[in-house]
């Protein structure tokens, strides 16, 4: 699971996908998620970092991690992934 | 280092669009304390769902109600309506205050009573009185306000068999320049049928006219209507005096004032479109004072207002069970308060609110309760903050006919809490069990 190449993410919490045109806002937890995303980190990489830093038990963290990957597919900001 | 608060992530699509100069806040502001008791700590002791009650909110809506109408007219007396909120405490507060009682049924009648409310300051309304209702009231010397032609005829002969003169008034509807026009309470003013009702009543002679009611509608939005009310019923008042000599010793312009409460597709919120207490009072008390009685000698004013004294007390206190996505990618939030707690979500666009706060995210969301049924929605869309499970929230502004319209359905009635005015909380309604909702069945042998 990656995010598109091109997406810029800003420090201020928008997202602007330039094949599209469309601008996203983003709150500060799903901002660091694409953060670990853009660094090709796997989902339990990301869920050791975030329970780390945060007040969530991994249990927690891996329903609204799914919620929001889902949302990202919705938005079509993730690639596709390889079917081989 | 100590781990950061966690908040669910959320992305959303920026929406180009017209600029609103009447752009809503974009952060949902928390109610964490009502009346300085802190939200968590009524729903650790008292449960969730929890409704809760001010009565510092209550005493204070009802002087200023009082106040906008005694500094503009001489003899004002409100009469507390039962209907919309009939918990004893509530009731009791307004008595206290001041209030008469108005009801509507011999249940309600009864719980006057025992709410140490004299009968001469019981005001008897309804389209249904049975005779033993009545009896009682003749009896008690309540203020009987006739609703069709059969009522006063049983009063009538009930009043030849008791030997006492009972005090009523007729209730009259009338066309006030508003739609619906509610005709279905009482006798019509255009086409005769309240001068048909008074002149019986005079005819008889026994029964004692005292005065003349009308309900002209609920929620309402418009002031002029009720200065439309209060110029009709002054003139027949005045045509009473004209005719029989008989003054006519108060008039009863009903409630219907309107709550801040927004209504279900309404374009403005209803804290920018609700007139305020002082246009309901200025209408009324101007229409009586300008019209032909005599303002040496004018009969009181009733008001039976309800809802715009009790909406802003309540508030109904909850916790998210789950979140979910719908088919179309929205969100939707579960909720331990289902409709059949909040029977108004079927007419307002009711505001809810976090119990903690939260950051400036909100995301278009559908807030169900947790009853299996599909019409158990208390808001369609309403932009809400990231709740997870477990997060508490405050739905304001619910203490008309919620706790009066409530429906034992699924999952049992609640506790119900009252904040006095130095703090304390008490429970004055305690929640259901199954003991109680079972010990109502019988099950026949066969069945055993």
């Amino acid at each position: 699971m990656q995010i598109k190449k091109n997406i810029a993410i800003s420090e201020t919490g928008f997202v602007f996908n330039p094949t599209t045109g469309d601008s996203y806002s983003i709150n500060q937890v799903g901002q660091e998620i694409l953060g670990y995303l853009g660094e090709n980190k796997s989902p339990d990489e990301i869920t050791s970092l975030m329970t780390r830093d945060y007040e969530i038990d991994p249990q927690s963290f891996e329903k609204y991690f799914y919620d929001f990957i889902s949302m990202l597919k919705q938005f079509e900001l993730l690639e596709l992934e390889n079917e081989n | 280092m100590a781990k950061k608060p966690f908040e669910r992530p959320f992305i959303k699509k920026l929406q180009a669009g017209m600029p609103s100069k009447f752009g809503m806040k974009t952060q949902a502001e928390p109610i964490t304390h009502i009346d300085e008791v802190a939200v968590p700590d009524l729903l650790a002791e008292h449960g969730s769902p929890l409704y809760v009650i001010s009565e510092r909110c209550i005493r204070e809506k009802y002087k200023k109600a009082k106040h906008a109408f005694t500094t503009r007219y001489p003899k004002v007396q409100f009469a507390w309506s039962y209907k919309t909120n009939y918990l004893d405490a509530v009731c009791r507060v307004f008595h206290q205050e001041g209030s008469w009682a108005e009801v509507v049924s011999g249940f309600e009648y009864d719980k006057a009573l025992q709410n140490g409310v004299k009968g001469s300051q019981i005001i008897f309304n309804g389209p249904d009185k049975n005779d033993e209702d009545l009896k009682k009231a003749i009896e008690n010397d309540s203020l009987i306000h006739i609703d069709h032609f059969d009522e006063m005829y049983s009063i009538i002969a009930i009043a030849e068999n008791s030997g006492k003169r009972p005090k009523v008034a007729i209730r009259v509807n009338m066309d006030t320049g508003i739609y619906p026009m509610w005709d279905r309470f009482g006798f019509n003013y255009e086409n005769g049928d309240a001068w048909d009702a008074i002149n019986r009543i005079m005819i008889s002679e026994k029964l004692e006219l005292v005065g003349l009611h009308t309900h002209i509608g609920t929620y309402m939005l418009a002031s002029n209507a009720y200065k439309v009310a209060a110029g009709k019923l002054a003139d027949l008042a005045y045509g009473i005096e004209r005719k029989y000599g008989v003054n006519i010793k108060y008039l009863d312009l009903g409630g219907g004032f309107a709550s801040n409460n927004t209504l279900k597709g309404a374009y403005y919120p209803g804290s920018d479109t609700v007139p305020s207490v002082d246009e309901y009072a200025e209408a009324i008390s101007s229409a009586i004072i300008n019209s032909e009685l005599n303002p040496r000698n004018l009969p009181t004013l009733i008001l039976e207002s309800g809802r715009a004294l009790i909406d802003d007390a309540g508030y109904l206190l909850g916790t998210v069970i789950a979140n979910k996505r719908l088919s179309n990618g929205n969100r939707a939030t579960i909720v331990d308060v289902g409709i059949n707690l909040l029977f108004t979500s079927f007419w307002y666009e009711h505001e809810i609110y976090p119990a903690a706060p939260v950051s400036e995210h909100m995301e278009e969301t559908t807030i169900y309760g947790p009853l299996c049924m599909n019409i158990d929605v208390l808001r369609e869309a309403i932009a809400f903050p990231l709740l997870k499970k477990g997060d508490q929230f405050v739905v304001k502004r619910i203490g008309a006919y919620n706790m009066t319209q409530w429906m034992q359905f699924i999952t049992l009635r609640p506790n119900v809490t009252l904040i006095d005015t130095s703090g304390k909380v008490h429970v004055i309604r305690k929640e259901e069990n199954m003991e109680l909702i079972r010990q109502q069945e019988l099950i026949p042998e066969h069945l055993k």
